[in-house]
């Protein structure tokens, strides 16, 4: 399986006071294409924190963080701002959708960034609503939808552009137990469908039940790296 | 483009608070306009007003006259030369001979100046034509404020009282011929207007004059000793009035100005904290930082812009009826001593609205552009999550 994500002895601190708080210590990991992985762990374990540095949102402290091929320590702003448009979708636990755009706009977003001719971001749109069974929302406004929609909205809009690596902070921490499976289950056949890569930081029992691999994180560090062959669902 | 686009949605979007921003800046926008446009139509006014009825197109002084020293005017009078003569007969000079005296309006007295002026003088808008009247030994011609000042009408006496040439009293009894309306103060206010000739003689000074008025066709060439001041020379102190008004209304829509880009200025700071998750979404979607700064500070001049066509939506007929119909002056405006017409009518000119547009669209854009500078130094992860304080 192809590498897209490597990383090499990652060391993440923060300044806490007088000294520093270490987030991620000492962390080796990598991840092959088309993978559906997640982070696990408790509260400051660290998953969050690495995701945002796999999402180049934020740099190492020390060690080597590769994605797709690229070193996210040395890159410029602007580089690493190309590599989230090119390469990279988000999705957040509250969604993070722009309340003045509408779901369509929402999801034009990105391309809109890549200055995407109008025609083919107007297919690319209708599709990717349409991947999350959304086409008849196009107009509606993120305040006028449910929680589980909006959800689904921002996976269209993390999936719009066909990325490579998608980066998902626990995507159903807000919504219910119906809601949630609706979104994983989007979110497995997209994963299958596009050979996109999923990487979940999450402590949701539901979303660890759809993973072909958990990575658990304690205090910064790797305890348990599991991969299964098949998911329990 | 595109941060054009996008900011056009977000300020749409923001609905209420939007309109508000643009009310405001929008009613800067005209009153700045308004208030200079008075204030450029009172300077055309007044210049032209000055020109047609004090100063024509410049004017020839005796050496020792000065305007504003009544001691002056005694000794400030001289035989005209040959060249000055003939431009007199040519009709491109007129002379004015200045004496001091006293009036004794209802056995009040009261300080005048007299000035003698040819009953058949083209130069200046005063109706010395009125001068000439056979039938009254000495007829004279008051402007409305002198009028109102000295209780007068058409065909009222006035007693005078004066020192001729060697310094002998005289009086005679005027009688006025004429009350003319003039927004001129200095041709008014205690001026009492006599034709030249029987000025002259009343003072002993036949031939004689204290300074000349020139219409367009003089050309100034060797005067010796009498001395030529140009239009722009007679009209400084008008101009230095006028920007002085200029400079105190500029406080006022400054502060205006101040009032209409803190709410900009406002809504944009507030705007980088309540909508730091979005800030954040922006860049974990690929946007860099110099982007996000562009959208806010595109954002405050698209307020600016909107404020500028919203206010020519209501301020073009607005301003333009202004500009018809003109802004009464107050009664009292007529003893400010310079010149001010009963009404004012505005004038927009292009450098005008055009300069007002720029100075609306760059301030908007800079006090957009402080904040938004804020944001380059944002952490994207807790902009994210909306955890900065």
């Amino acid at each position: 399986m192809e590498t897209i994500i490597h990383i090499d002895k990652l060391i993440k601190r923060f300044p806490a006071g007088n000294g520093f708080f270490t987030a991620l210590n000492n962390v080796s990991l990598q991840f092959g294409k088309g993978e559906f992985t997640g982070l696990v762990g408790p509260s400051g374990s660290g998953k969050t924190t690495l995701l945002n540095i796999i999402g180049s949102l934020d740099a190492p402290t020390e060690g080597e963080v590769t994605v797709l091929g690229q070193s996210i320590a040395h890159l410029t702003h602007k580089e690493s701002a190309q590599l989230r448009n090119q390469s990279l979708g988000f999705i957040f636990q509250t969604y993070n959708l722009f309340p003045v755009y509408t779901v369509f706009e929402n999801v034009e977003f990105a391309l809109l960034l890549r200055r995407m001719p109008a025609v083919e971001r107007r297919k690319a749109v209708l599709e990717a609503l349409e991947w999350v069974g959304l086409s008849d929302k196009a107009h509606s406004k993120p305040a006028q939808l449910s929680g589980g929609e909006s959800q689904r909205v921002a996976i269209a809009r993390a999936m719009v552009k066909k990325p490579a690596l998608v980066l998902a902070d626990e995507p159903t921490a807000n919504l219910d137990s119906k809601n949630s499976h609706n979104i994983l289950q989007t979110m497995q056949r997209l994963n299958e469908e596009l050979q996109t890569t999923f990487l979940f930081a999450t402590h949701d029992e539901k979303v660890m039940n759809y993973l072909r691999r958990i990575i658990s994180l304690e205090d910064g560090r790797v305890v348990k790296d599991e991969r299964f062959v098949h998911t329990k669902i | 483009m595109l941060a054009f686009k996008l900011a056009f949605k977000n300020i749409m979007g923001a609905g209420l608070r939007t309109f508000l921003n643009i009310a405001v800046l929008s009613f800067a926008f005209v009153i700045i306009i308004w208030h200079n446009g008075v204030i450029d139509g009172w300077n055309q006014q007044a210049r032209k007003d000055t020109t047609e009825w004090e100063i024509g197109q410049g004017q020839v002084w005796h050496p020792d006259f000065d305007p504003l020293d009544f001691l002056s005017y005694q000794d400030a009078h001289a035989p005209l030369s040959e060249a000055l003569q003939s431009e007199v007969a040519t009709g491109s000079l007129t002379p004015i001979l200045i004496a001091q005296a006293s009036a004794f309006p209802q056995g009040r007295m009261q300080g005048v100046v007299l000035r003698g002026i040819d009953p058949q003088q083209k130069i200046l808008k005063i109706p010395a034509h009125l001068l000439e009247r056979e039938d009254i030994k000495t007829p004279a011609l008051i402007g409305k404020r002198m009028a109102q000042s000295l209780k007068l009408e058409e065909g009222d006496p006035l007693l005078l009282r004066w020192r001729d040439k060697n310094g002998a009293f005289d009086a005679v009894e005027i009688t006025i011929v004429g009350v003319f309306d003039a927004n001129v103060p200095t041709i008014d206010g205690g001026q009492i207007w006599l034709p030249l000739q029987r000025l002259q003689d009343m003072t002993g000074l036949p031939g004689e004059a204290t300074l000349l008025v020139a219409d367009e066709s003089f050309t100034p060439s060797e005067l010796s000793p009498w001395v030529f001041r140009s239009q722009g020379y007679l009209l400084s102190d008008l101009n230095a009035i006028i920007q002085s008004k200029k400079g105190s209304g500029a406080v006022l829509y400054g502060l205006m100005l101040i009032i209409a880009l803190l709410a900009i200025f406002d809504t944009q700071v507030l705007s980088i904290f309540r909508r730091q998750k979005e800030i954040g979404t922006y860049i974990a979607l690929g946007m860099t930082r110099r982007q996000v700064v562009g959208i806010f500070t595109v954002e405050g001049s698209t307020y600016s812009i909107l404020a500028v066509l919203l206010g020519a939506l209501y301020g073009t007929p607005l301003l333009f009826w202004l500009a018809k119909t003109g802004w009464a002056m107050p009664a009292a405006s007529t003893d400010m001593g310079i010149s001010i017409a009963d009404r004012i009518y505005p004038v927009y000119g292009a450098g005008l609205v055009f300069g007002t547009v720029a100075l609306m669209v760059i301030a908007a854009t800079m006090v957009s552009y402080l904040p938004a500078r804020k944001i380059a130094r944002l952490n994207p992860t807790d902009a994210i999550k909306g955890k900065i304080q």
